[in-house]
């Protein structure tokens, strides 16, 4: 399984699942991150931590760690 | 007829901007009972028979934050007669989420696309017709920033407040959930009226506790249901949360491709903006040179010369002056002229003083905060706060604090979780506010010499001291944290409402003053009683500024002065300017400045420069003034966790100091081997192991 933690900036990926439960993944998918989903990582904080991602066309920071709740594949699309 | 009017948008959608234009001067600000969520309600202009009520920017109605509990149960307790939900166009797909489950509640919904300027700068499009056909509500597009459209848009939601029409969603689940949803719809909420049916129906599918719990449905029909749910769950292979979730997004998806045509984000201004903004190597050096500019300008460029203006023209020349000289001619009696002049005027004048250079800091913070690069601080130093149990959003509350604790502590509303706002509530005020720098700059000129280095070393000692404080308490039991993502929107930046900017520091700016008018005023005559009146061989007297020995506040402070003496400043002069700093810390100076005798100076107080210097850091680690505790009594909305951060503020700046003065003056030379050097060791020992011991907190 990968997920979100394992990708670079300038990955596209599409979401396969969300894992985790209660708030914690609610707060997550409520931001729009669901299953199917496109993703775009486009940055790293400048510390290396959190990461900032494109989804549904606006920009979200996400930690890296929640990142592992993520279950994501690559897909060959041109960055968004 | 009275028409309610219930706002609701996501953060950063310009709904603020939108209530200010609707209502103008016209609101009143509260809180929503029993949480500290800032309610603003207020009367249309022009229109008294409706009223506007701002609810928080939320992003959905799930049962987990307090902003979006309070949203529910008003939209489903009071029933508004219309909602108005203000769209964010540029980021249309994301603030539908909100719209779909609005439209749920079945109350009648107006919408509106905001920043539709924005939109058609960036050549986007959005069919507004076809998509106020797929979503069932009435759309208008409007642009807040330009005041376009509000009129109309009133005009609508009163419209469609008024109109007879039953408000039912016309978004459909699919087939298995629509299924499970008829069988609860029959078994729980038949009785309900048809169009509170759904958003229930819904909520008891998600096993919404919040929702379960107000409706007390028993426990057979719920075991039933909950078996239904079940099998929808198996069909669709997911929990029933995520289905709801996932398919809501799934309908917006279509809808947006049917309806928007958005041209690539990346080409946008802010896009490329950001880049440079929170870029690998630029970020940080920007971020400080930001920080730099903001306290540069506010405090040393043009703060300093318009406070000292305020204290000795304004109060000390113009209004002192005239006042002293009309109670002379009226014949008033020395100390009362005294008193009121001194005592009272002299000290609201030197808090006043610092209304202008809050008023320039809060102009600053509040455009950075509006313009969308305050998300950004926090995203920069998230990384860096969270190596010691903080979040990057902990952030801003100290950087706030720096001007003033209240609005400091304020904003550690903005993080979710429990542990990691207790926290940022019980530090902030360890970075020293505008008020401290008075008593930083007396001491820092009197006694350590005037070296440069004191006031920016008082800022990294009140870094030191919040990063310690919550590497310390993370491992503690109370402080476990939950788990909390850290799911941060960073919003397109925008040029801010300038209007709203100076409404912001007029608010700020007014608390302060009411509060120097109201509290101060008491506090200040009441210091200066004390100080002025005495008991000696003659009975009661005036001291009128001689022989303050005698005076009451000197018994006061003798009497716990002995508390202070391993900390190096056990006279009762100091003890009781410290006291003073609880009405204000910007009257410890004052209160100096009045108790020393004829040829006193600070430095006959306070001898050494150990001592001094522990005075000083008491000072400032110490719990706060008064109106700061207020707003940590509030904001914490606990009273075990309120006296807590009250204890450990005032035990925490006693055990500093104690290794300050016994460990410094040691190693200077100063004080000689006691009874409490062993104790300042031990303490020095306590810290650090509670700094480096493992956090079980941390182990599952």
């Amino acid at each position: 399984m990968t997920t979100l933690n394992d990708f670079r900036p300038g990955a596209t990926l599409r979401v396969v699942k969300v894992h985790g439960e209660g708030a914690l993944r609610r707060r997550i998918m409520d931001f729009g991150i669901t299953k199917g989903v496109t993703l775009y990582i486009r940055k790293m904080a400048p510390l290396g931590d959190p990461m900032e991602i494109l989804v549904r066309g606006y920009e979200l920071s996400l930690r890296r760690e929640d990142g592992k709740m993520i279950e994501v594949e690559r897909i060959n699309t041109k960055p968004i | 007829m009275e028409i309610r009017i219930g706002l609701a948008g996501n953060p950063n959608c310009g709904k603020t901007t939108f209530f200010n234009i609707l209502t103008g001067s016209n609101q009143y600000v509260g809180n929503w009972p029993g949480v500290t969520v800032e309610k603003k309600e207020g009367k249309v202009k022009g229109r008294d028979n409706v009223t506007v009520t701002d609810l928080p920017g939320i992003y959905s109605l799930s049962p987990y934050t307090p902003e979006e509990i309070v949203a529910r149960n008003y939209l489903v307790g009071e029933r508004p007669n219309v909602i108005l939900n203000i769209v964010d166009g540029t980021n249309i797909e994301r603030n539908l989420y909100l719209t779909l489950q609005l439209i749920e509640t079945g109350i009648p919904v107006v919408m509106a696309i905001n920043m539709m300027d924005v939109v058609r700068k960036n050549g986007d499009k959005i069919n507004i017709d076809l998509l106020s056909k797929r979503l069932g509500v009435k759309i208008i597009e409007v642009s807040a920033l330009k005041n376009e459209g509000v009129e109309e848009t009133v005009d609508l939601a009163v419209k469609t407040a008024t109109s007879d029409n039953v408000h039912l969603p016309i978004h459909r689940f699919s087939g298995p959930v629509e299924h499970t949803l008829a069988h609860i719809e029959e078994a729980v909420v038949h009785e309900i009226p048809e169009e509170q049916q759904r958003y229930l129906a819904v909520k008891i599918f998600e096993n919404d506790k919040e929702v379960l719990k107000t409706l007390g449905v028993e426990s057979d029909v719920l075991n039933h249901i909950k078996k239904d749910i079940k099998l929808c769950e198996t069909e669709l292979d997911d929990d029933a949360e995520s289905i709801i979730i996932s398919e809501r997004y799934d309908y917006i998806t279509k809808i947006v491709k049917e309806c928007c045509k958005k041209v690539n984000v990346t080409t946008t201004t802010s896009y490329k903006l950001d880049k440079i903004l929170t870029g690998k190597f630029t970020g940080l050096p920007i971020f400080a040179l930001i920080m730099f500019g903001v306290y540069y300008v506010s405090v040393t460029l043009i703060g300093t010369s318009v406070t000292d203006w305020v204290n000795d023209v304004l109060f000390g020349e113009w209004i002192c002056g005239g006042v002293s000289a009309f109670l002379t001619n009226i014949g008033c009696a020395e100390w009362l002229i005294s008193m009121i002049c001194d005592g009272i005027l002299g000290g609201v004048g030197s808090v006043i003083g610092f209304a202008p250079q809050m008023a320039i800091l809060f102009f600053f913070l509040s455009f950075l905060e509006d313009c969308g690069y305050m998300t950004r601080i926090a995203f920069v130093m998230d990384r860096l706060f969270r190596k010691f149990g903080l979040s990057g959003k902990s952030f801003i509350p100290l950087l706030i604090g720096s001007g003033c604790g209240v609005p400091g502590i304020m904003a550690s509303k903005t993080i979710e979780s429990d542990s990691d706002r207790r926290m940022t509530i019980i530090t902030t005020t360890f970075i020293p506010c505008g008020a401290k720098l008075p008593i930083i700059s007396l001491i820092g000129g009197a006694i350590l010499g005037g070296k440069w280095w004191v006031a920016p070393s008082m800022y990294l000692i009140g870094v030191i001291a919040v990063l310690v404080s919550a590497l310390m308490l993370k491992k503690t039991k109370p402080f476990k944290a939950e788990e909390n993502p850290f799911v941060m929107e960073l919003p397109s930046y925008h040029m801010p409402v300038m209007s709203g900017v100076f409404r912001h520091v007029w608010e700020r700016v007014r608390g302060f003053i009411i509060k120097a008018g109201t509290v101060l005023v008491v506090a200040c005559a009441v210091m200066w009683c004390l100080s002025n009146f005495g008991v000696t061989s003659e009975g009661f007297v005036y001291l009128g500024g001689e022989n303050s020995d005698s005076s009451f506040i000197s018994y006061i402070g003798s009497a716990i002065a002995f508390i202070f003496s391993p900390l190096g400043f056990g006279n009762w002069k100091c003890v009781a300017a410290t006291l003073s700093g609880f009405f204000a810390k910007e009257n410890i100076v004052a209160t100096i400045g009045v108790l020393l005798s004829k040829g006193e100076t600070v430095n006959t107080l306070l001898t050494t420069a150990v001592a001094g210097f522990s005075f000083l850091v008491f000072n400032l680690l110490n719990s706060p003034c008064i109106a700061a505790i207020s707003a940590m009594a509030k904001e914490m909305n606990s009273k075990k966790w309120f006296f807590f951060a009250l204890l450990y503020q005032n035990v925490f700046a006693y055990l500093v100091c104690l290794m300050i003065y016994q460990i410094g003056g040691l190693f200077s030379g100063t004080v000689s081997f006691n009874f409490f050097t062993p104790v300042a060791f031990m303490v020095l020992l306590l810290f650090v192991y509670q700094i480096v011991k493992k956090d079980r907190n941390k182990i599952q």
